[in-house]
């Protein structure tokens, strides 16, 4: 499915009808699996945008506390977040001209680099489901469908779920009975064993914050990490320091995550960080029947008190 | 050239003066623990050190007191954020450490046989006291002209130094313009009204002169077209910049407008060479 | 200086003969990237790698290090009393090194040993360490090394430089300190001159081979007000999330921060790694902050690398064209695109 002429001639219309100040989507990127954010305010600027399997930062984190009429690109797991943001105060739904993209699922560029075990991919093609892969002296036809990002595999909200136009037909959700057998695996863990999973999990973390801030959630003006009067958190690479940063970042983003996977595609040192949020989503699903971002209607399950709400930890 | 830059020298806290009527500013009179530290210890007017409270951090403060004022450093600290707010907690008797002396310092060699004026606003004085401190000392008073001082604060209450003020105002070889913002004291001697508006009342040549401006953006922001007006040009404009700073050596790369260093190429710019410069600051 | 042969069959007791003198530091494989460790099996050393994940700066320089320590303990005489943390600076070889990484720290080092102050940790370690090069006979493409007054075989900052000719390596000393470790590891096979040739074909291919070129020609001529006033800079920086990924992989990025930690009534004075991308990098006390756009920081990063550097040390740009700010940057800023955005003004 090709969603970039449409995608072009969708921006081009609201460009040109002022019905938006400015585009946000994505442009082929300098390196065969990267796309680059780009804002667009010219209508002649628009065949810039690219739509394509390797489009998997989340846009809606451009959005917070603009002022102006945007027109954005949204997956299913983005316009979630978009949800979230309207919800959270951060942007106005009447703001907002949603470009809606039913999605199959983004690539991992990891996985493919795996694949090729060291070898470089000099120029990457997409066609039907297909991604062809040429390097010095190879080229390789592979499967999208082998190579999706994680979150990806286990997505159950694919199309997206508030638009304005959708540039595609609309996509068959997965009916997956069990979308977290990755976070059970961990659960089944004894604490000395869980306590190791997580510290080698980040034991090369840089403290660079790519995680944090590819993230649409973080939006604080000075995330708890920056504060140093009171200062809460170390700034060194000190292990507890680092996990603590971890930890406390996935509460904040619990009941809110979308587990739209920008935070492992930014990570430099490809950590998968989603192993700390999964648990999270997990159990706010369980606990309160709650997945962030289905409607603009309902609050975060975590600010709002229902009656009916689980409550046995209180004793 | 020290071994180990980034390691202070220690100092006791031997007097603590409050200098304002709100408690935010006070000065602190520094003694070095040790003979031979304090003998390598040598500055010109204009430079900053870095105090360093051990469990706290380090904070770039200019050097108030002059060198010809031997045996100790005077140091005016705003109470402004965390290691500030603990220095002001801190009793006579207390060590903390001194790196210095760091940056660069007023052009004195330039300023020789000319007209100083010293422009300066609210706690921004504190270099500004050392410079007048030197060229009013007897071995160098002669080597300037006239020196004519402007500086005002927001209300009486809030100007430093003010027992200094009042002598350095009695004596005939320096000309001091104390001014206030606002007073509701009906006795004040002195001038009412920003620093920019007496000064264009009381500058009135820039012949052979330099004019060492220190304070608020704002009062920078005002003067520099007073001065303009009587002639002064962007050389003959010195002014000392503030920055976020850590090291204060040039190292850790963090307080500097395009290629120069606040700690190291500054803290003291003219004007003429801050207008090259990217105005990011 | 002088060519010697090192047979790669030998390769590991090489290693094991450096260990007796030094410590050795070698990439080895970390999951789905290199990094560089210390060496403890000779046998498994990944020299077959394009380049570490990270910068070895962090050998001269680590994320975070101690500075100083002190007590607050009001009953000792050193209370509140900053003093040196004793530090031990061994001799260490770093085998493996590409030249671009090599001539990154020749870069840093105009920073930290300047004519006025010495940063004794870097300068220490600086001095205690020899670099053993390993020439890049198959550059990514993302390589822009050329452009950059660097290659693939280029020897700033290098004590030796081994040239991968298949089944054996050309070891090339190119300054005593090298030339010493040679010996010391009894590397004495002088390499002949057919191998020498097959080294020089092997380094004029590699340079060939680089197909990333970037425009730095009229950089130092172009006026600094002009740059910094462009027009390009809203686009360059709009994409940009402001995480620390460019300057913490970059091997020329070298701000750090100055931190107090306390347990108790013990502390220590640290410096960790900071990032002129981060809001905070320059708040004032006062909440003032020169930089408190995104755009302003995104701007500082590339005049800094590719003008403010070039105007003060007259040292060139400081990039050296290793690509890794290209290959991981989340959202695909280029800072090749930025070379020609400045340079062609």
């Amino acid at each position: 499915m090709d969603y970039t002429d449409k995608i072009r001639e969708t921006a081009r219309k609201l460009l040109e009808e002022k019905t938006v100040d400015f585009i946000i989507g994505f442009k082929k990127g300098t390196l065969p699996m990267m796309t680059e954010p780009v804002l667009i305010r010219d209508p002649k600027d628009t065949d810039q945008l690219y739509w394509g399997s390797f489009c998997n930062i989340n846009l809606a984190n451009y959005l917070p506390k603009r002022e102006e009429r945007i027109g954005v690109i949204a997956k299913g797991c983005d316009s979630r977040n978009m949800a979230v943001h309207i919800v959270e105060n951060q942007i106005k739904r009447e703001q907002l001209h949603i470009i809606g993209i039913p999605c199959t699922g983004m690539v991992d560029r990891r996985r493919i680099a795996a694949f090729l075990d060291g070898k470089e991919a000099r120029e990457v093609l997409e066609s039907d489901g297909d991604i062809m892969v040429k390097g010095e002296g190879f080229e390789h036809t592979l499967k999208k469908s082998d190579y999706l990002q994680d979150n990806c595999i286990r997505c159950m909200h694919r199309n997206p779920v508030i638009y304005d136009v959708l540039a595609g037909d609309l996509v068959e959700e997965r009916k997956d009975p069990d979308p977290f057998e990755d976070v059970e695996e961990v659960e089944a863990k004894g604490p000395e064993e869980k306590w190791k999973f997580f510290s080698s999990l980040i034991e090369n973390c840089i403290r660079c914050y790519a995680c944090r801030n590819a993230c649409p959630l973080c939006y604080c003006p000075t995330c708890f990490v920056d504060e140093s009067d009171p200062q809460w958190v170390g700034k060194s690479n000190d292990p507890t320091d680092t996990m603590t940063f971890h930890l406390l970042r996935a509460y904040h983003c619990a009941g809110r995550c979308t587990d739209c996977g920008a935070c492992e595609q930014a990570c430099p040192m490809d950590i998968k960080v989603r192993s700390f949020t999964r648990k999270l989503n997990k159990d706010v699903l369980n606990l309160y029947e709650c997945e962030a971002g289905l409607s603009i209607e309902e609050r975060p399950p975590l600010d709002t008190y229902r009656p009916d709400d689980y409550d046995k930890f209180i004793k | 050239m020290p071994d180990n830059p980034y390691l202070p020298y220690p100092v006791r806290i031997e007097q603590i003066i409050t200098e304002t009527e709100d408690r935010n500013l006070k000065t602190f009179k520094l003694v070095f623990l040790h003979k031979e530290d304090e003998e390598q210890f040598s500055y010109i007017p204009g430079q900053f050190c870095e105090l360093s409270i051990a469990g706290k951090g380090e904070i770039p403060i200019g050097i108030a007191s002059s060198p010809t004022e031997q045996g100790f450093l005077l140091f005016t600290v705003n109470k402004t954020g965390v290691v500030t707010r603990y220095l002001h907690i801190m009793k006579e008797g207390d060590i903390i450490g001194v790196r210095g002396p760091l940056g660069n310092w007023y052009p004195w060699e330039e300023m020789e046989g000319k007209n100083v004026v010293v422009i300066g606003g609210g706690f921004a004085f504190t270099t500004l006291r050392s410079s007048i401190v030197y060229m009013l000392h007897p071995d160098n008073r002669s080597r300037f002209k006239d020196i004519t001082v402007v500086y005002g604060a927001r209300s009486p209450g809030l100007l430093l130094y003010r027992e200094e003020l009042s002598d350095w105002e009695k004596r005939d070889d320096i000309n001091v313009h104390i001014t206030v913002d606002a007073t509701d004291d009906p006795d004040w001697p002195y001038n009412i009204g920003f620093v920019p508006t007496v000064t264009e009342q009381k500058i009135t040549t820039s012949e052979n002169s330099y004019a060492l401006v220190c304070g608020p953006p704002i009062m920078i922001k005002f003067t520099q077209p007073v001065l303009e007006k009587v002639g002064f040009t962007p050389e003959q404009i010195i002014m000392s910049l503030e920055m976020r700073m850590k090291c204060g050596i040039g190292i850790c790369g963090r307080c500097n407008i395009g290629d120069q260093y606040v700690c190291k190429d500054g803290p003291v710019f003219s004007l003429a060479r801050l207008n090259e410069l990217p105005p990011e600051y | 200086m002088s060519d010697k042969i090192i047979k790669k069959e030998h390769f590991p007791e090489f290693l094991k003969s450096l260990k007796e003198s030094y410590e050795v530091f070698v990439p080895v494989r970390d999951g789905e990237f290199y990094a560089f460790k210390p060496l403890t099996d000779e046998k498994n050393v990944g020299l077959n790698f394009l380049n570490t994940r990270l910068s070895p700066k962090s050998s001269l320089f680590p994320q975070s290090e101690r500075m100083f320590e002190y007590t607050l303990d009001e009953e000792s005489e050193d209370g509140h009393i900053v003093k040196e943390s004793s530090k031990d600076h061994p001799a260490t070889a770093i085998v493996g090194i590409r030249p671009c990484d090599a001539k990154a720290l020749r870069l840093v080092n105009v920073n930290f040993d300047t004519q006025q102050f010495r940063d004794p940790w870097w300068a220490k370690r600086l001095e205690a360490m020899t670099f053993i090069g390993l020439g890049c006979g198959d550059p990514c493409a993302t390589c822009f090394c050329t452009s950059v007054e660097c290659g693939p075989f280029h020897e700033e900052g290098l004590d030796v430089l081994l040239f991968d000719l298949g089944d054996e390596y050309l070891a090339r000393s190119i300054t005593e300190k090298g030339a010493q470790l040679l010996d010391a590891a009894g590397v004495t096979e002088d390499a002949k001159g057919n191998t020498k040739k097959r080294a020089d074909e092997l380094k004029a291919k590699a340079e060939q081979k680089i197909s990333s070129h970037v425009p730095t020609g009229k950089l130092k001529e172009k006026k600094v007000l002009d740059l910094f006033e462009a027009p390009f800079w809203d686009d360059v920086a709009f994409a940009c999330i402001n995480c620390g990924t460019c300057t913490f992989l970059c091997p020329t990025c070298w701000c750090f921060d100055i931190q107090d930690e306390v347990h108790r009534s013990d502390g220590d004075r640290i410096r960790n790694w900071d990032s002129c991308m981060f809001p905070l990098f320059t708040l004032h006390a006062s909440g003032h902050n020169p930089r408190s756009e995104k755009v302003q920081r995104v701007r500082q990063r590339f005049m800094h690398k590719l003008k403010y550097y070039v105007d003060k040390y007259n040292n060139g740009v400081a990039c050296v064209g290793c690509g890794r700010c290209v290959k991981h940057c989340p959202v695909n800023i280029d800072i090749r695109e930025v070379f020609k955005l400045m340079n062609e003004l």
